[in-house]
This record gives structure tokens, C-alpha cells and sequence, in this order.
């Protein structure tokens, strides 16, 4: 109430007119009364959309359909270039070999896209040129105007416009067929949102700012509990995983042995000589076939594999001190180290390649106690580099009881000898 | 209100679109009042009751899908697509009646879809509501559904857009958006009348909102008439797209029954003819209930029977296609689906009950007695709708017969199957009653364009 009286003390500014009509064609005719006269800022309002207000009024054709033409295009370029983009540059997915892009299969999402772009230009669009939302308009105060939007026609004139003349104006509308006309004030005091609607906004903003402060405070601080794990998304299965224990087997292994006697596919190794090294019940003098030709490539194979595989305990040159064996004898703390032989030794010199490849392959128990002395190679090392590691080991051996008559005539010279005859080196 | 008989076909003269009082302020005060009563009619709280009823037995089932997997439902090999997807493309085909009738109809100028497009136009955002839940549970870890837009993720994935199964998730998606633009676009100018007759502050604070301070001025209304055009110039090619893309994702799959050119079309038509039928079963007893028999008057309903009538041929004639289609192309594959394990095979009662709702039930609408009597109107409705419902499960159940015999199997719905399709039908009363209780039922604005007076120059 105080505020309707502090409204009644100040002056009131008209602001404008506004006349009512009872149908359309008396609208239409004031419509262009106003219009003769010369009248620009004015408006009519009816319940719908009166035909031929546009001529009556002069309302330009609206914007809007080239808005949408324009959302429609951009749609277009955005739907192709998004298809184009992720599934042609960005992560290139074959499916049954089609082409990465074809357009084709690019055409609904293109359409779809075309059509949402431009509908919602259309619905914004269509609110931005009409000035909505808007809760401020002095015309919804009037009491008159709420049949404007059942069944009353209004024109309002401003008094703005340069011709306005509120006597001429409200004649010319009267003429017209108004029943009523009276005048709009600027609102003295504008539409205030009432103060539980600030309450309730300043509670609501209040409220809004816990959960980001409960991130921020949980992002700086340590906790002990695991974090929430809402969504399992099958994380825990009660299931044995590899490599771990399980009350399930006697073995207590979760990693099952194949059953005895299996043999996996392409494992039959059924060539006694070349997977084994036995010709007959023997260990084999020669070389396999399958082992490929004798020759330097094999050597310089076998090089490689026996510094790789071997050199860490035989040592380099195969004298049973690599480094591996050096460190465990010089630590007091591993008695059970059994050093490795040196491949010089007269046993191994006699052995016969199939046995020296036996070896490598299952490893030896020297001392006849079940423990291996030395491990089995065959899992790790193929049988071709096997076989390459004998003939380098052979070479090894040869190096420390070669005759001068086993070189080639070529080479002896490069060996820089002594001349016996005159205990001079050579060149 | 004296019953005036407007079906009349004299082409002498034109056939009223409205009956009885037809003045602006009667209009008004005829829709208005209906959401402006203190208390809807009885009947009203019945329904509203047991749609909240069957809306929290959906929400308690997928509450226990979500907890449990999908395979509370009867998916499983080879049928992972079983009632879920039936039913999204049932509630997707009951969309679109309401855009036919708000954008084609318009597009038409056939003026009488003015009475019925308000109610029609929720039915369609409803029906879509009902139908993007199923696919949004069917994806199974529900949590994860956003994975079906394309955004730029740790994953460093897209999804694959030559799938027609992203083609559905941007069409229904668009289809949903742009219909609830319509909506709520033709709804502005009728919630300013009901804001300018509110009475309580909170509702005339609640109406002044949601009108955005609609006054009707003659530009307005230009711009207005103008993008409402637009609109459903946009919507009407995409109601045409959204079901034939829907189709797609049948159509682009190998599958006997389903690998057919026939199918877009035939599923639009599909489509219309199961929405029509939606539309005539809600607005039967809306019209009675809330005395709106002189706004949607007889010829309305005729005429939708007439829609009816029409799309059931059409689809009937799509089911004489497949066939011929199937003895004439010799395929083996598709001779043995459609000649013989459908008409004949273990889901034969669907097929049947099929053919005799969708195109023998609804040539009863040749007989004027059939289109004028409501009781009738809504019985065939139903029927047509049981039938739509059972010619999607028909075709879902093409997966039991692959190519490969090996792979045969059989699909059998589990009660959690049959809990959420009774479910989406609460859900979808549910929003239809609130609806009616809330919103202006009838599109005023447009209703007064066809008046008598409108039709002056």
C-alpha cells in the first residue's frame, strides 16, 4: 500500500496511449489511420495474428528466415567437417573397408544437424528480434490490456514519436473505432522481485558454492581412505588372477601346468639330431642339416648368443670367470655357489658337439645331487642359435690349441710371429 | 451447447471448424478454465493415481536394471535387441503423429489440425520421452550414455558416424529438441492468456516467466508467424528422417526380414498410423472429459480416422510388398522368413495379430457409422496400436533366424520385460495428465485464427 501512495505523490509522465478495440477490422482501420498519420512508433496487439496488419502497419519483413538459412549453412559445414575430422583424421576407424569418408553414410547426421542448428536460430532468433524475455513492460500494468491476449485489440502509440499529439492521436483513434482510450505512465518505480525471491536466490548461490569448495578442500588435503568407488564397472571379480595364490589347488597355484605328456603346437620336435643332439642312442659328432651351413654367419651368430646367454659364467673366452661368477665367489654369503667350468678343461674338449648342445639345452647336474649346476637354455635360446653357440664354443676351444699349420698361409704372416731363424717379428 | 453435426460432406458449403460458441472470450474461457479449476474432475485423480502407481514400478525396474545388467531383461543370443528396442521404435512412430499434424498439417494449411495440434505436439515429446529411455538403459552401464556424443575425451575416440546407430542418437535427439521448440514456440502466445488471467501471485509470477513477457504486438506476431513457419518447414523433413533413419538401423544390417528399401517409408507410414491411433485414444476422452467437444469436434475425429484408414492401406500394402518381394526375388533366405517363418513359425500369432489390427481392424473406418462413434474410434485405436507394437516385435524377431541355422534360437521376455512396457505407458499418462491439468490443451491463439471472423478480410 505505501508503495501505491509514494506512486500517487510523484509526477506521472505519459508515456504514451493505448486504445482498445473490439475487432479486428476496427484495428486494422486504426492501424492505418495511424499509419496516415504519420504515426511510426506504435504498435497493435491482438489475441492472434491479424491478416493483412503487415500493409496495414508497415512492417518490414523480418531477418529471421535468412538467420536460419545462414544456421542452416553453418549446420552443414559443422556436421561435415565434425565427421570429416574425427573419423577421417583424427582416429581413422576401418569398418568393413569402406571408405574412411564417403558422404553417403555422412548425409542423416548432416541433416540432422542442418535442421537443429536452424531450428534453434528460428525459437532464439525469433526471441531476440521480438525483445523476449522482457518482465518490465508498462503495458502488462495496464488492467484494460490483459484481454489483449483473449479477445481485445489495442494500439499503443508512444509519445516518443515526433508527431505525437495526444489529442490528435486520441481523436484519430476514437475515429477509428476505439472504445477506449487512456493513457500509459512510465512506471515511477520499476517491477520489484519480491524479497523472497532474492532470499531464496541468495540461498540457492550460498548452497552452489559448497560443492566446489568440497573438491578444492579434498584436492589439497590427504586422506587415508581409499577413494569412493561408486561405479565398480566389473573393477572387482572374485576371480584368481595369474601368478597368485589360490586355496583352490592342492599346488596352491592359480597358473595351472599343462597335463603331463602335453606337447603345445608346434612343439613335437620330433628331429632327435637337431633338437636334441643324438644320432641313434649317441651324442652326435656332427653338425644337423637343420642347423644350416657351417659358415661365418653361424659363427658370428653364435658369437653374439654366447656373450649374450653364456659369458655372464663362462666369461668371454670361456675360462669359467665371468662376472657373474667372480661376484658370487668373492661374497662370503653364497656357499652354494658352484663356479662354472672353463670350456678348456680336457672333459669338455672331448665331449662331441651333440653333447656340449645337450648341454645348453637342459643344463647339467655335475656333482650328481639333483640340483643343476648349470640351468637349461632350451626355453630360452632357439635350437638354430644353439646349435651356433656349439660351433662358437668349438672355435673358442681351437683358439687355445691351434697349430701355426692350421692358419692359412695368408694369415700367419699377419700374426706378426717371430722368424725363428732370425728371433725377429716379421715385417 | 447445441450438437451440431459438422461432418457433413456438402461441398456447397464449408463445414464448420469449431462448433458452438465461437467468439474469442469463449474460447479463451473454455480452454483456460480447465487449467484453471481448483480441482480437475475425479476421473482425473484416478488416472493420475495409477499412472504415479505404474511410473514407480518402471522406476523401481530400472532402478534393478541398473544395479543387476540387462540381463534382467530376456536379451540374450541371438535376440540383443528384444523389447527394448520394440519399444523405443513403438513410443518414436507414436512421436510422430503430433509433428504431422503441428508442421505437415500446417505446411498443408488444413486448418482443423488447430483444435487438436496443441495435444497432439505433447503427446510426440512425451511419446519421445518414453522412447529415449530404452535405449539409454539398453546401453547397459547407464553411467557411461554420454559416451554417445561425440566430445573430446581421454580415450582419444570418436564414435563411428557411419553407423546408423549414432544416426539414431542425433536423430532422436533433434527430433526431441526441435519438438519441444515447437511446443513450447506455439504455447508462448496461450500462456500469456493464462498469465493475464492469473489470479494468485505465484502463478502469475510462474506464467510470467514462462510466457517471457509475450504481449501480442503486430510485430510480434510477424516475426511469430514467421519462425513458426520455419519451424515446421524444418520439422517436417525431419519427421520423414527420424523414423526412416530409425528404419536404418534395421535396413543397413544383413538380416533376412530387415536387409529391405522398403523399410523407411514403410516405417514413416508405420509411424503416422500408430500416432494417429495415439492421438484419437487421448483425445476421445479429453474431449469429454474436459468439455472440449465443441473445439474438437466429430469432423476432427473423422478426419483422423480418415489418417487412420489411409496409413493402414499403406501398410498393409508394404506387408504385400515384403512378400511378393520375398517369392519374387528368389532369395531363399527371405522366402523361408516371410512365407514361411513368420506367417507359419513360432511367433506366428504376432504376425497374425499383426496383419489383423494394423490392416484388417482399420477398414472398418470405410463405414461413416465407425468413424462418427467415439467408443468405436477408440477400440480400433487400440487395436492399432497392440498391432504396431506386435509388427515391431515381428520384426525384431527376424534375429532368431539368421543365415545360419547354427546360430537359431529363440526369445522369451522376462516380467521385467513386460513391467517396463506397462511402465513407459504410466510414464507417458502420467505426463499427458499433468499436461492436461497445467497447460492450455487447446492451441487458443491458433483456434481463433479459424473462427468465423478470422475468415474475413
Amino acid at each position: 500500500m505505501t508503495e501505491h501512495e509514494e506512486q500517487s505523490d510523484q509526477p506521472r509522465v505519459v508515456s504514451g496511449l493505448l486504445a482498445e478495440f473490439a475487432d479486428q477490422q476496427a484495428l486494422l482501420t486504426a492501424a492505418r489511420a495511424m499509419r496516415d498519420a504519420g504515426v511510426r512508433r506504435c504498435d497493435c496487439y491482438s489475441p492472434y495474428p491479424v491478416h493483412g496488419m503487415e500493409r496495414a502497419l508497415g512492417i518490414r519483413h523480418t531477418i529471421l528466415p535468412w538467420l536460419v538459412l545462414g544456421a542452416g549453412i553453418a549446420g552443414c559445414i559443422v556436421a561435415l567437417l565434425l565427421q570429416w575430422w574425427t573419423n577421417a583424421v583424427d582416429y581413422p576407424l576401418n569398418i568393413s573397408g569402406k571408405p574412411i569418408f564417403s558422404l553417403p553414410a555422412n548425409i542423416p547426421v548432416t541433416f540432422e544437424l542442418i535442421v537443429l542448428f536452424s531450428a534453434f536460430t528460428a525459437f532464439f532468433g525469433v526471441l531476440a528480434l521480438n525483445g523476449l524475455p522482457r518482465f518490465n513492460n508498462p503495458l502488462l500494468e495496464q488492467a484494460k490490456f490483459r484481454r489483449a491476449t483473449s479477445d481485445r485489440f489495442f494500439v499503443s502509440v508512444e509519445a516518443a514519436d515526433p508527431v505525437f499529439d495526444e489529442t490528435r492521436i486520441s481523436d484519430l483513434l476514437r475515429a477509428a473505432g476505439a472504445v477506449s482510450v487512456e493513457q500509459i505512465f512510465d512506471s515511477a518505480v520499476p517491477a520489484k522481485i519480491p524479497l523472497a525471491v532474492h532470499l531464496a536466490g541468495v540461498v540457492v548461490l550460498c548452497l552452489a558454492f559448497i560443492p566446489p569448495l568440497w573438491i578444492a578442500k579434498d584436492r589439497q588435503t590427504r586422506s587415508d581412505t581409499p577413494r569412493i568407488h561408486p561405479v565398480t564397472d566389473m573393477d572387482f571379480q572374485p576371480k584368481f588372477k595369474p601368478q597368485a595364490e589360490t586355496s583352490l589347488f592342492a599346488d596352491s597355484r592359480t597358473m595351472r601346468p599343462p597335463v603331463a605328456g602335453t606337447i603345445a603346437r608346434g612343439e613335437l620336435n620330433n628331429d632327435p639330431h637337431f633338437y636334441r643332439g643324438l644320432a641313434g642312442h649317441e651324442f652326435a659328432p656332427t653338425f644337423p642339416e637343420q642347423a644350416g651351413p657351417v659358415d661365418m654367419a653361424m659363427m658370428v651368430r653364435g658369437r653374439e648368443r654366447f656373450d649374450i646367454y653364456c659369458a655372464t659364467c663362462h666369461g668371454l673366452a670361456g675360462d669359467g670367470n665371468g662376472i657373474t661368477s667372480q661376484r658370487a665367489l668373492a661374497r662370503a654369503d653364497s656357499p652354494a655357489w658352484r663356479p662354472p667350468l672353463s670350456l678348456h678343461t680336457q672333459g669338455v674338449l672331448e665331449q662331441p658337439v651333440g653333447q656340449i648342445f645337450n648341454t645348453i639345452t637342459k643344463g647339467v647336474d655335475r656333482l650328481n645331487d639333483g640340483n643343476l649346476s648349470m640351468p637349461a637354455y632350451g626355453p630360452q635360446i632357439s635350437p638354430r642359435d644353439r646349435w651356433a653357440i656349439v660351433l662358437y664354443v668349438l672355435a673358442l676351444q681351437r683358439s687355445r690349441n691351434a697349430q701355426l699349420d692350421d692358419l692359412p698361409v695368408s694369415e700367419r704372416e699377419a700374426l706378426q710371429l717371430p722368424d725363428p731363424s732370425t728371433n725377429q717379428p716379421t715385417r | 451447447m447445441a450438437v451440431v453435426d459438422n461432418t457433413f460432406n456438402d461441398p456447397t458449403q464449408r463445414a464448420p471448424l469449431v462448433i458452438g460458441p465461437t467468439d474469442c472470450a469463449s474460447v479463451t474461457n473454455t480452454v483456460c478454465e480447465i487449467a484453471e479449476r481448483y480441482r480437475p474432475p475425479r476421473s482425473w485423480y484416478v488416472a493420475f493415481t495409477f499412472s504415479v502407481a505404474l511410473v514407480g514400478v518402471l522406476g523401481l525396474s530400472i532402478l534393478y536394471l541398473i544395479v543387476t545388467g540387462v540381463g534382467v531383461w530376456g536379451n540374450n543370443s541371438p535376440v540383443f535387441w528384444g523389447w527394448p528396442i520394440v519399444n523405443f521404435v513403438f513410443w518414436v512412430g507414436i512421436g510422430h503423429a503430433g509433428t504431422l499434424i503441428s508442421a505437415i498439417l500446417f505446411l498443408f494449411r488444413q486448418q482443423w489440425r488447430t483444435s487438436i495440434n496443441r495435444m497432439a505436439e505433447a503427446m510426440t515429446i512425451f511419446a519421445v520421452a518414453c522412447a529415449g529411455l530404452f535405449p539409454a538403459i539398453h546401453v547397459g552401464r547407464i553411467w557411461l550414455v554420454y559416451w554417445l556424443a561425440p566430445y573430446p575425451n581421454y580415450l582419444g575416440m570418436w564414435p563411428n558416424f557411419r553407423s546408423p546407430l549414432l544416426w539414431d542418437v542425433f536423430a532422436v535427439s533433434t527430433y526431441a529438441s526441435v519438438s519441444a521448440l515447437f511446443w513450447y514456440l506455439g504455447m508462448i502466445p496461450d500462456l500469456a492468456t493464462l498469465r493475464d488471467r492469473a489470479t494468485s501471485t505465484i502463478r502469475r509470477y510462474a506464467l510470467s516467466v514462462a510466457s517471457l513477457g509475450w504481449t501480442g504486438s503486430a510485430r510480434a506476431w510477424h516475426r511469430y508467424e514467421r519462425a513458426y513457419l520455419l519451424l515446421a518447414a524444418l520439422a517436417t523433413p525431419l519427421v520423414l528422417s527420424v523414423h526412416s533413419v530409425v528404419s536404418f538401423d534395421f535396413a543397413v544390417a544383413q538380416v533376412p526380414g530387415w536387409h529391405t528399401t522398403i523399410f523407411p517409408p514403410y516405417f514413416v507410414a508405420g509411424a503416422i498410423f500408430s500416432g494417429f491411433a495415439m492421438v484419437v485414444t487421448l483425445a476421445v476422452p479429453a474431449r469429454a472429459y474436459f468439455g472440449l467437444k465443441g473445439l474438437i469436434t466429430m469432423r476432427h475425429l473423422e478426419n483422423m480416422t480418415k489418417v487412420i484408414l489411409a496409413t493402414s492401406c499403406m501398410v498393409g500394402y508394404a506387408y504385400g510388398v515384403e512378400l511378393f518381394m520375398a517369392w519374387y526375388s528368389q532369395n531363399p533366405h527371405e522366402a523361408f522368413l516371410f512365407l514361411g517363418n513368420r506367417p507359419f513359425g513360432p511367433y506366428a500369432p504376432a504376425y497374425w495379430t499383426m496383419v489383423c489390427c494394423n490392416v484388417v481392424i482399420p477398414q472398418l473406418f470405410w463405414l461413416k457409422k465407425c468413424r462418427t462413434t467415439p467408443w468405436i474410434m477408440v477400440i480400433i485405436a487400440l487395436l492399432v496400436n497392440v498391432g504396431m507394437w506386435m509388427e515391431r516385435f515381428v520384426i525384431m524377431m527376424s534375429l532368431t533366424r539368421d543365415y545360419l541355422p547354427s546360430s537359431w534360437g529363440s526369445f522369451i521376455p522376462t516380467p521385467i520385460d513386460v513391467v517396463m512396457l506397462i511402465g513407459s505407458f504410466g510414464l507417458f499418462f502420467l505426463l499427458f495428465l499433468l499436461f492436461c491439468r497445467y497447460l492450455p490443451m487447446v492451441a487458443m491463439a491458433e483456434v481463433k485464427t479459424v473462427l468465423p471472423h478470422g475468415h474475413q478480410p
